[in-house]
């Protein structure tokens, strides 16, 4: 065979495999509810679930508890289908929890339980900000 | 007052830096649709690029000045800037917003377009309208003008008014409102890289568009194969520039980051690496083409893909489309549809003229055997761009989400979950290839190669094979994937060594190949040792569960440390010997408990004499500056005899939110500590005291204190306490209690006071280090005896994380031996022009 093609055969194997990595066991952004069900089938694989933080009436968030050994937390995110869920994480909360709008928790459940491995959070856009820092006027 | 004034003149820059991008982009084509036979189109052509570069630099000089000048009437100084920064840091919130770093985008590329009119005499006209074009559409992302009919915003303007930028509802009860300062920089980035980071990386950017304009001007001309002389230095220019900006937000990101690396497979991170190789793709097929006129295509394709994904890269990461799959996303700006318009016009324009004039690109007809050097560099080249092809096929999920979405479907395809596992384990094997093709390839370059000659490789091969081996078997190397990497990497070293051995011998000016190869397998087992053997020192497996139910699956990498109190892990002693703040105009670190307070939070005074490291720092009651948002942690790490002692940094900076930690590096030879407050002790909230315990003791008899051995020294009357009136007829006496901590002796002074005769009054005294309070609870003449109450709390604690990663010194040094290498080929290049 002519080395072009056989370059070629080998290129074109790496571009398959490649997609295939890419679209297997990949992970989705799911709810809570979602996740649960996933989890009866198959605890193996980790999903995203995107949410907000439980706030009060003020606007103050609620619901966080630090573990008694102080290296690890956990939280209550409310997924896009209003559902309230306790988060386990294994490390300190993170600087700027509080503060950020949307979170995004990787994990799994464990029984009732969904422990994250990741939380990726996203900072309020300085762009969308309406109201002025009241430590500047 | 407001400054009217200068916001409008800004925007008068932008509007003129448009029209007259347009301008000379018009005129360009006239004089190349002319064939240059009249002069005067290329007159004009450079008169409106000239009068383009001064509005340029008119824009950057207006804003710095409403920056410099503190105008918070305007958005931008509001949000990116305030009043405690110091100019060097005011220059880089220039580019902290996104007008800013477009701005520095068309800065850069203005003036490399000036460059080329002077140095390009044959290219100018072709070259320069797509020059021309591009700054159009970038200055077309500043312009923040509305089109009346359709009501579209085009482009945002670093020049608007806060008040037309918020919908604060002061604006509604004073129009002219001003705020006294703004919103500051995010400490993360006050330090010297965000000064030259940014202002790098995007001069790589606009260099990316050099060898894509004179690929475009010569299909155009269609005179195939006369760019690629002109525009070779250029690419290698772009690809160490480029190179460059991305190695420093590595290097920032290590210090200054606290995810312990250099690299994350951010999708930002990945939009410019994956141009960056094809640039270097590029780069090889364009030396081929010079040396056996083979390779022509191809490097056409390479150099148009190369600019289109930049333009793919500013897309993704500005456009918000992102979302919550990266750190970096900058907010939207609504500027995604211009943005894609602007990719979309380049993509489809330079693919149209590829495909015209594809047939007449002329094909050599030398046969691709084996032997020839062209075979090799083909290969490379492929390895490149399936290298980036798997890192951008999983990094665009993004866009196949919101394309899906588009079309009605669900879009919710997250990311993978452990980007490390599934990018550099894979990108890994590439490299392992291509360090193989490049030793290989180096001898069939500089050589006539034959089955012969074929030995000579076979010397450098099994040297690197022993060498590997030793070093796998020392340091246990034992993951396949490793190894292989390991041997690759001392291939290409010795391969490229031994050719810069001849080279040097011949012509020492073209040295510059081997030298980028040598730095490149240095980085490559720079990179091996340190992240895939990165150890997390603070493994703590003694830690109890979260929860019964949350299983026992842990990785706890976090340890937690009480003041004085050593924990042993992997091989290290740490300690934690408290806080400590640092003085503002000296270097070195005081401990608290060493100054008392004033009025101001910047100034202190120093409670007795203050040593750092041996030196003197301050005299007692001598009273000096400190930073006081920052808080440093001093941690030991034992290790035998060695001792090191690093200080995270911890801020508080409630504009920002909670706390911002930056890591302290010990940088040796064979490995770097790596350290950083993952939390410290939550200080808003009293600490929670035992209960009082009581005990009675003569001056100079030894009693405890929460395990510590006391000893009350001596019992005296005062006149004046601090802070307090004392009346003639009132009574204080103060005690001094000598408690052995674990490093030294500290002292409390609690105080006994009798008012008006008749009240009784008791000022504990707290020892901070060790978490107790002591109070002078009752004095019994008779018996000479004197009642103390002790209460304990937990005592101070911080959460660190510490890492030890290998020979990254190896990664840094083979960074520099990569940008030797550029820089000697570009200067060779440049001199054959």
């Amino acid at each position: 065979m002519k080395i072009s093609h056989i370059i070629a055969i080998v290129v074109i194997a790496v571009a398959i495999a490649i997609i295939i990595s890419t679209a297997s066991d990949s992970s989705s952004y799911v709810s809570f509810d979602q996740a649960y069900e996933m989890a009866a089938v198959d605890n193996k694989t980790s999903v995203h679930v995107v949410g907000e933080l439980k706030k009060d009436a003020n606007g103050d968030v609620i619901g966080l508890e630090e573990g008694a050994d102080h290296l690890s937390f956990s939280f209550l995110l409310i997924d896009e289908n209003k559902k309230e869920q306790k988060v386990y994480y294994n490390e300190p909360m993170p600087p700027d929890f509080t503060r950020s709008e949307k979170v995004v928790v990787i994990g799994k459940y464990k029984a009732d339980d969904f422990v994250a491995s990741k939380i990726l959070l996203k900072c309020p856009s300085k762009y969308q900000e309406q109201k002025l820092n009241n430590a500047s006027i | 007052m407001m400054h009217y004034f200068i916001g409008d003149l800004g925007h008068f820059f932008v509007i003129t830096a448009f029209v007259t991008s347009i301008i000379s982009a018009w005129s360009y084509w006239k004089a190349q649709q002319n064939n240059e036979l009249d002069q005067s189109w290329i007159t004009n052509a450079r008169v409106a690029f000239s009068i383009h570069t001064i509005s340029v630099i008119g824009i950057g000089v207006t804003l710095f000045l409403i920056i410099y000048n503190h105008y918070f009437e305007y958005n931008y100084a509001y949000s990116h800037t305030d009043t405690h920064l110091p100019v060097y840091y005011l220059v880089a919130t220039f580019w902290n917003g996104q007008e800013g770093s477009f701005w520095l985008w068309m800065f850069w590329q203005a003036i490399l377009g000036l460059i080329l009119i002077r140095t390009q005499k044959n290219w100018e006209a072709p070259v320069l309208v797509v020059f021309a074009l591009v700054q159009g559409f970038l200055v077309s992302m500043i312009l923040g003008v509305v089109i009346p009919g359709i009501s579209t915003k085009i482009g945002s303007s670093p020049f608007i008014l806060l008040r037309d930028a918020m919908q604060d509802p002061i604006f509604k009860t004073q129009q002219d409102f001003i705020p006294k300062d703004g919103n500051g920089l995010n400490p993360l980035l006050q330090n010297y890289w965000m000064v030259i980071h940014p202002p790098t990386l995007f001069l790589g950017f606009a260099a990316t568009i050099i060898p894509f304009a004179f690929g475009i001007a010569g299909l155009w001309r269609k005179k195939y194969s006369e760019w690629i002389q002109p525009a070779l230095p250029w690419t290698l220019f772009a690809g160490a520039i480029l190179g460059l900006g991305i190695l420093m937000g590595g290097y920032w990101a290590y210090e200054t980051l606290n995810f312990g690396g250099y690299w994350n497979w951010d999708p930002v991170e990945n939009a410019v690496y994956v141009p960056w190789l094809i640039l270097i793709a590029a780069i090889h097929t364009m030396m081929t083409y010079k040396t056996s006129q083979t390779a022509l295509r191809t490097s056409f394709i390479l150099v148009i893909a190369v600019f289109v994904l930049i333009l793919y890269s500013t897309f993704l990461t500005r456009s918000g489309i992102l979302g919550e799959a990266s750190v970096h996303s900058f907010t939207d700006l609504g500027l995604s549809g211009q943005l894609l318009i602007y990719l979309l016009f380049f993509t489809v324009i330079a693919i149209a003229l590829l495909a015209i004039r594809w047939k007449h690109i002329p094909v050599s007809e030398k046969e691709l055997t084996a032997y020839s050097r062209e075979f090799w560099i083909f290969l490379g080249a492929l390895t490149l761009c399936l290298m980036g092809t798997q890192v951008i096929i999983e990094t665009s999920k993004p866009v196949y989400n919101s394309i899906s979405r588009f079309f009605g479907g669900e879009g919710n395809r997250a990311p993978k979950e452990n980007a490390i596992q599934f990018y550099s384990y894979v990108q890994l094997w590439f490299a392992v290839v291509l360090c193989l093709l490049s030793g290989t390839a180096q001898f069939f370059w500089w050589g006539k190669m034959d089955k012969k000659k074929l030995k000579e490789i076979l010397m450098p091969f099994l040297f690197a094979l022993l060498i590997a081996v030793i070093i796998i078997n020392v340091l246990r190397v034992y993951n396949v994937s490793f190894a292989a990497l390991l041997f690759a990497g001392s291939y290409i070293i010795y391969s490229s060594a031994r050719i810069l051995i001849s080279v040097v011998k011949a012509n020492p000016r073209l040295s510059g190949g081997a030298i980028a190869h040598i730095g490149v397998g240095l980085m490559l087992i720079g990179m091996l040792f340190s992240a895939g053997y990165s150890k997390v020192v603070s493994l703590n497996n003694t830690g109890l569960l979260i929860s019964k139910e949350a299983g026992d699956e842990f990785n706890r990498d976090n340890l937690i440390l009480f003041i004085n109190e050593p924990r042993t892990m992997a091989d290290y002693e740490i300690e934690f010997l408290g806080e400590r703040i640092e003085p503002k105009y000296k270097s070195g670190y005081i401990k608290r408990n060493d100054v008392e307070l004033t009025e101001s939070p910047y100034k202190v005074i120093a409670k007795k004499d203050i040593t750092y490291n041996g030196k003197k720092l301050f005299s007692a009651k001598e009273e000096f500056e400190i930073n006081p948002e920052n808080t440093y942690y001093e941690i030991e790490f034992r290790k035998g005899d060695k001792v090191t002692t690093l200080y995270p940094r911890v801020q508080v900076n409630p504009n920002m939110g909670g706390f911002v930690a930056s890591p302290d590096i010990k940088k040796d030879f064979s490995r770097d500590i790596y350290t950083y407050v993952s939390a410290p002790m939550n200080k808003e909230e009293e600490p929670e005291w035992s209960k009082m315990e009581e005990t009675t003791v003569k001056i100079g008899q030894q009693f405890f204190v929460n395990d510590y051995v006391a000893v009350l020294k001596e019992v005296n009357r005062i006149e004046e306490i601090q802070g307090f009136g004392l009346a003639k007829e009132d009574v204080a006496v103060k005690a001094i209690v000598e408690v052995q901590g674990e490093h030294e002796i500290y002292q409390a002074d609690p105080v006994f006071l009798i008012r008006d005769r008749s009240q009784v009054g008791r000022l504990p005294s707290e020892i901070n280090d060790l978490g107790v309070k002591i109070a002078l609870l009752n004095i019994h003449p008779e018996t000479g005896e004197f009642s103390l109450g002790i209460n304990t709390r937990q005592k101070d604690f911080v959460i660190i994380k510490a890492m030890e990663k290998p020979y990254i010194n190896i990664l840094w040094i083979g960074t520099g031996v990569l940008m030797i290498g550029f820089a000697m080929a570009m200067t060779r290049r440049f001199r054959e022009h």
